[in-house]
């Protein structure tokens, strides 16, 4: 079964984010990136269904970034091919619009069974790059997808439910999966098998084709969230407060 | 799955350990065994694990986890009679043969992903590495805004910087540092873990990969010498840092301080009348035979009022505190095995000599200790405190 998976990077939270007070948009000059979680989780995934079923699993990731390093660990944890996209003004960040319209332009012409990414990254939470890029590849979608299994050239993907439901869909290849969990928990590659691929493993760049990195929806102001305006912080001791607590549950008739 | 048999194991650490060759001389007393803190636990404490290497059993050792049990205290290999080097060469490369092959607990996993993403285990920011040194009464300077050189470059580690409760450690040092009039400096967002404890997991390519970064820091600088409060840290400086080329004098906090013991008993203002116990950190002690055991004990008797008592495993017998070979970090994993911390044990004995104080030398072990004193519900009848704390209390009040 040859898998690509595509991974984004995303904001680290480890440093505290900043809007820049001119662009009204995130500043990204102390920004640290990172693999977002889930697509580690779907890179994961593609390794499990590799050993099971052999096959090759190729990456491939937008260079908005700091990519490198991860792109090699993947290498050492068994990943066939590396391809990093290049593009103007990718350092500024690329909206899931254009990744979808990237992705595909650079997938055009190689042979696939599967294609697997986080069901959706921590920036926009919004969940639209595997369902956007199936629709355009006129490929079935199934989000949510916490195990997938193939035999005898069926492929089964759990999709979680809210509820604790869960259902098995089965799907016919190539298809597109957004992973919400792999199977186990990603994995951990000693440094030196890092290193080893930082000197052995070759990243493949490509050039993005002309594509508006912004989408079709501009981000008019970003904000970080505000203490509501309805809100009030009881401040004091531990007794003072509760005591304001209970003063405000007796008011309201809660307490007697 | 590995590939490789028992017998291209041995022949590897062996390669690859001084004085590994050793390891064929084992006579199975199992002295290792029977003195392992952890021991009890292990499905192969030392001497188990070489037996079953000769019977070329690597499957059935690769199937245990519970080599995650073991601390790296030294212990085994310190009173082994045909001075196999089991901590540094044996225990550490079955680790890593576990971490090749993926068997590794998750809380480690995070621990050692932290490390390598962000130069420490706790995943924190690197850039507030010197935070806590900020608006601090004493001045600390970082090295990379300090234009003049100085004659100590303070290694500060990674809980001394981080971790809140150590933190306090650092800020003592510092005002002892301070009331001898030592230039100091420190690396702040540019030193990194110094990866003694990520080694001793097994992960020696992680180890590199921070040393170098801290080579390359401190190579910067101008100094006399370095100095911890970590006795991790100074394990790493002292013995495995020259072999990438590093090679410059590193003392702990106790044996720099040791030397300035008549100039702290001239300035010491505030007796205090304390029965206090010192606890010997593995790595300050039987590791590497570093053998420093007595410049603590000195610190501490030295202090006006203290009445130093001892514990019956003290020095080379000392009781380890469960946070080495990446115990701080499998805290969950090792109580699920063993059922059991070491430091509970520890506080007992302190208790049992009448001890106000445990004194401690290692940045592991104040947040450690003080847990296991509110665990055995001796919370109000025992303090711990690093010397460094017991100093600058004698000195400033």
């Amino acid at each position: 079964m040859d898998i690509i998976v595509l991974v984004k990077f995303v904001p680290d939270l480890v440093e505290d984010l900043e809007i820049d007070a001119q662009s009204g948009l995130l500043d990204r000059s102390f920004l640290r990136l990172i693999p977002n979680e889930l697509d580690e989780h779907a890179l994961e995934e593609a390794l499990l269904l590799k050993e099971r079923h052999g096959g090759t699993v190729t990456v491939i990731t937008v260079d908005t970034g700091d990519v490198d390093e991860s792109l090699y660990t993947a290498a050492a944890k068994g990943v066939d091919r590396l391809i990093k996209i290049t593009g103007e003004g990718f350092d500024q960040g690329v909206t899931n619009q254009a990744l979808a319209v990237i992705f595909q332009s650079v997938m055009g012409d190689m042979a696939f069974d599967l294609i697997l990414t986080g069901t959706q990254a921590v920036d926009d939470l919004d969940g639209f790059v595997g369902a956007m890029l199936a629709e355009r590849m006129g490929l079935p979608y199934v989000g949510y997808v916490t195990r997938v299994e193939a035999e005898n050239g069926t492929m089964v993907a759990r999709k979680e439910y809210p509820g604790g439901l869960n259902a098995d869909i089965e799907v016919r290849q190539p298809a597109v999966l957004g992973i919400q969990a792999a199977e186990k928990p990603p994995r951990y590659v000693v440094t030196s098998k890092v290193m080893e691929a930082m000197r052995s493993a070759t990243i493949d760049e490509i050039e993005a084709p002309e594509t508006p990195i912004g989408g079709s929806l501009p981000v008019s102001r970003m904000s970080v969230p505000e203490t509501g305006a309805h809100a009030e912080m009881i401040e004091g001791t531990l007794e003072q407060i509760a005591e304001a607590v209970a003063n405000r549950l007796r008011e309201q008739g809660i307490l007697a | 799955m590995s590939v490789m048999t028992s017998h291209e194991f041995l022949d590897k650490v062996i390669r690859a350990t001084p004085d590994g060759e050793h390891i064929r001389r084992c006579l199975q007393c199992g002295t290792c065994s029977g003195v392992c803190p952890y021991g009890f636990a292990m499905d192969h404490p030392p001497r188990s694990l070489i037996a079953a290497l000769r019977a070329d059993d690597w499957q059935g050792v690769l199937e245990s986890d519970t080599i995650w049990l073991c601390v790296s205290c030294f212990a085994c290999a310190s009173v082994c009679p045909v001075q196999i080097p089991l901590t540094r060469g044996l225990l550490s490369a079955l680790k890593t043969e576990m971490l090749v092959g993926g068997s590794i607990p998750p809380e480690l996993q995070t621990a050692l992903g932290n490390s390598r993403r962000y130069g420490n285990p706790m995943g924190e920011s690197p850039r507030k590495r010197a935070d806590w040194a900020k608006d601090f009464t004493i001045p600390v300077p970082v090295l990379a805004n300090h234009k003049d050189p100085v004659d100590v470059l303070w290694f500060v580690g990674d809980y001394g910087s981080y971790h809140p409760r150590v933190q306090s450690v650092s800020k003592a040092m510092a005002k002892v540092l301070h009331a001898l009039h030592v230039t100091f400096g420190i690396l702040g967002p540019e030193e990194n873990s110094d990866g003694d404890t990520q080694a001793f997991t097994g992960e020696w390519g992680l180890f590199e990969l921070l040393a170098r970064k801290n080579i390359k820091a401190m190579t910067k600088y101008s100094f006399r010498e370095i100095i911890t409060g970590d006795p991790h840290a100074f394990n790493a400086l002292k013995h495995e840092y020259p072999r990438l080329g590093f090679d410059r004098p590193v003392r702990h906090y106790t044996q720099f301080l040791f030397e300035r013991i008549d100039q702290l008993r001239r300035l010491f203002k505030n007796p205090l009348s304390m029965r206090v116990t010192y606890h010997d950190p593995c790595y300050l002690g039987r590791a590497n035979e570093n053998n420093i055991y007595e410049e603590p004990r000195r610190l501490i008797e030295a202090i006006p009022g203290v009445e130093l008592v001892e514990m019956s495993h003290n020095r080379a017998l000392s009781l380890c505190c469960g946070g080495g070979g990446g115990g701080m970090w499998l805290d969950g994993f090792s109580w699920e095995k063993a059922h059991a911390r070491t430091t509970e044990w520890r506080i007992k004995e302190a208790i049992a000599v009448g001890a106000d104080v445990l004194a401690v030398a290692c940045s592991y072990e104040t947040p450690r200790f003080e847990d296991a004193v509110k665990s055995t519900g001796n919370e109000g009848k025992l303090m711990v405190r690093d010397i460094a704390e017991l100093l600058a209390e004698a000195l400033f009040g």
